[in-house]
């Protein structure tokens, strides 16, 4: 039933990208997509097609996948519902990094570093919150308070910034800030893909570990899990997904934090479905949500932050109303 | 199961510990125990709440570190063992485990496969036997794909002794195993356990609180008081009017079930006049 479930889900994410790629302010009927993808001409289709439409749908494809993957890893090891990397600080820092980058350095480099300012915020805010809540090891539930206090920090340190820097700058990264994948191309597709490829099997193969620490540090220790080495491994994973994923979009916050839970409703709790369960709808999420951006409101082109954070304010609502509820 | 095993009781302890102290941050609790447990018997440690029954398990079972002493298991420091491999010869089972929401029964069970598994062999027709054979021998086959939290107190408990038994080792670990049950459930999880002992050769060392089912259920007690063994032996030797006065500082009278001989602990009552002031 899981495996058919994931099956169904990547079937839904192939038509959507194709009805995604048919759908813009120039509209495109399905045999004219079809006809410049199998037999690309020199043409204005063609070039919507492959230059606009395709990289930027392998984005945020990528990118939501990146994020829930981020998200279904970190709430499995620190046995929290509600961690994500938005919620925990990861993205926060990130954020602060690229703000900072943006409002005091663009004008010395160009922005392609920007991807890189924000994967080394992302890595500082991650380190900080681990040795900030170190004590004989890492602490779950220090983890979550250390990183949440830490948010609320450099989230402080990005309104100043953006306050007290230049009008094109602030307003340059408050669109990143609400997570855009406005203008994405190919090189960005390809940056992104290593920070993919290399943590994913990572965490395929731990995932026996994580469904291990779920039960607990001391059943796990009992079942002869290496907690230490494991969560750190898995966490590492965590913050290179979360942050390759703000790097390249920008702050797209809340879909770490709702991809897992409607992936494990699907498909159950076990790490080696979850992940993979939790990639495709964290995709489909930020698709749709880019999709919403590009053709809802023509002529104009809002950011997919919007959308995603439109649908996730109030599911995380909910989720706190219920875990209320169980007390 | 392995084959049934008449006695063990010659057998050099495999698990055994020397001088050691632990405890929480500055608080030490244990302070210099000596102990071996005896092979292929259910051993009880009994002691009053914070006399160090509950970190002294945590110890052995290499969960908690030592501040001084060592635990040895096989003739090896366990805390400098490669965890996987202890977790093949020792199982543990902390005191209120709490499965994730969503886990069934069978996912549970098979969890106890953990440390004989690797990234490439999963799964494999000798996991299967043992989780099918821990699950019929502690009664949840027919809840194998139900949830763990929607099962009762006692069931629930069953499936974790369950996982536990899957991983197939001769050294069981159990803390209060029993506490928060009806007394029919926990006679039936004690019955469960001591043939794990008597009839299939296993080590347990439980923490029991409850003194007459310790006394009817173990082969061994240890009683513990402020962080050291006060004594310890067959519950017909050791389980007297006085060392519980000792050790628990409890006024009671001990009987002798008729039927199995066992001591039974009965409190004596204070005389209406002479009420202790309420601590």
């Amino acid at each position: 039933m899981t495996k058919s479930t994931v099956l169904l889900l990547s079937l839904l994410l192939a038509a959507s990208a194709g009805l995604s790629l048919c759908l813009g302010s120039f509209p495109t009927p399905p045999l004219e997509v079809l006809g410049a993808l199998t037999a690309p001409q020199n043409s204005d289709i063609t070039f919507i097609i492959w230059e606009l439409r395709l990289p930027r749908i392998a984005l945020a494809i990528l990118v939501g996948a990146a994020l829930a993957m981020a998200g279904a890893i970190l709430q499995s090891i620190v046995r929290n519902p509600l961690a994500s990397p938005d919620v925990i600080g990861i993205t926060s820092g990130a954020a602060l990094a690229a703000v900072l980058f943006l409002a005091l350095l663009s004008t010395h480099f160009s922005l392609h570093w920007l991807p890189f300012a924000a994967m080394l915020g992302a890595l500082i805010s991650a380190l900080l919150v681990i040795s900030l809540s170190w004590k004989n090891g890492i602490n779950p539930s220090r983890l979550v308070l250390v990183g949440i206090g830490l948010a609320a920090a450099t989230g402080a340190g990005t309104t100043l910034l953006i306050v007290i820097s230049d009008d094109a700058a602030a307003m340059t990264a408050y669109v990143w800030l609400t997570g855009s994948l406005y203008a994405a191309q190919w090189k960005d597709v390809e940056g992104i893909l290593p920070w993919l490829l290399v943590p994913v099997p990572i965490c395929l193969a731990f995932a026996r570990h994580a469904d291990a620490m779920a039960l607990g540090d001391s059943v796990a220790e009992g079942l002869g899990v290496p907690i230490l080495r494991s969560r750190m491994i898995l966490l590492a994973c965590s913050v290179a997904l979360a942050g390759a994923a703000v790097a390249f979009a920008g702050g797209l916050s809340f879909v770490g934090l709702i991809a897992p839970h409607l992936a494990a409703r699907l498909v159950g709790r076990n790490m080696a479905r979850l992940v993979p369960a939790s990639a495709l709808v964290g995709a489909l999420i930020v698709l749709y949500a880019d999709l919403l951006g590009r053709v809802a409101f023509l002529p104009k082109d809002l950011p997919a932050g919007i959308f995603v954070a439109g649908i996730g304010a109030p599911f995380f609502v909910y989720l706190l109303h219920r875990t209320r509820r169980q007390r | 199961m392995s084959p049934p095993v008449t006695d063990l009781s010659d057998q050099q302890p495999r698990l055994t510990g020397k001088a050691l102290s632990a405890g929480y941050e500055t608080r030490p609790v244990l302070k210099g125990v000596d102990i071996a447990i005896a092979q292929g018997k259910l051993t009880v440690l009994l002691g009053p709440n914070g006399s160090g029954k509950s970190t002294l398990l945590k110890t052995l079972a290499r969960t908690l570190k030592p501040s001084a002493g060592h635990v040895y298991l096989d003739g090896k420091d366990i805390h400098h063992s490669n965890t996987r491999d202890v977790a093949k010869r020792l199982g543990i089972l902390p005191q209120g485990p709490i499965a994730p929401e969503g886990l069934t029964v069978k996912q549970l069970v098979g969890m106890g496969r953990f440390p004989h598994q690797t990234l490439w062999r999963q799964n494999t027709k000798q996991d299967a036997e043992a989780i099918r054979e821990a699950m019929a021998y502690t009664n949840v086959t027919e809840f194998a794909d139900r949830n763990v939290d929607a099962l009762s107190g006692g069931q629930r408990q069953r499936c974790w002794i369950a996982m536990v038994l899957a991983q197939k080792t001769d050294l069981i670990l159990l803390d209060e195993p029993t506490t928060f049950l009806d007394l029919k459930v926990q006679v039936d999880l004690l019955e469960l356990l001591s043939r794990l002992a008597h009839e299939h050769g296993r080590t347990l060392l439980l923490v029991l609180h409850d003194l007459n089912l310790a006394a009817a259920y173990a082969d061994h007690l240890v009683m513990m008081c402020d962080g050291r063994i006060v004594t310890s032996g067959p519950p017909s030797e050791i389980f007297t009017a006085a060392n519980l006065k000792r050790v628990f500082d409890l006024e009671a009278r001990v009987l002798h079930d008729p039927e199995s001989g066992s001591p039974v602990c009965v409190p004596r009552k204070q005389p209406a006049s002479g009420l202790a002031p309420i601590q």
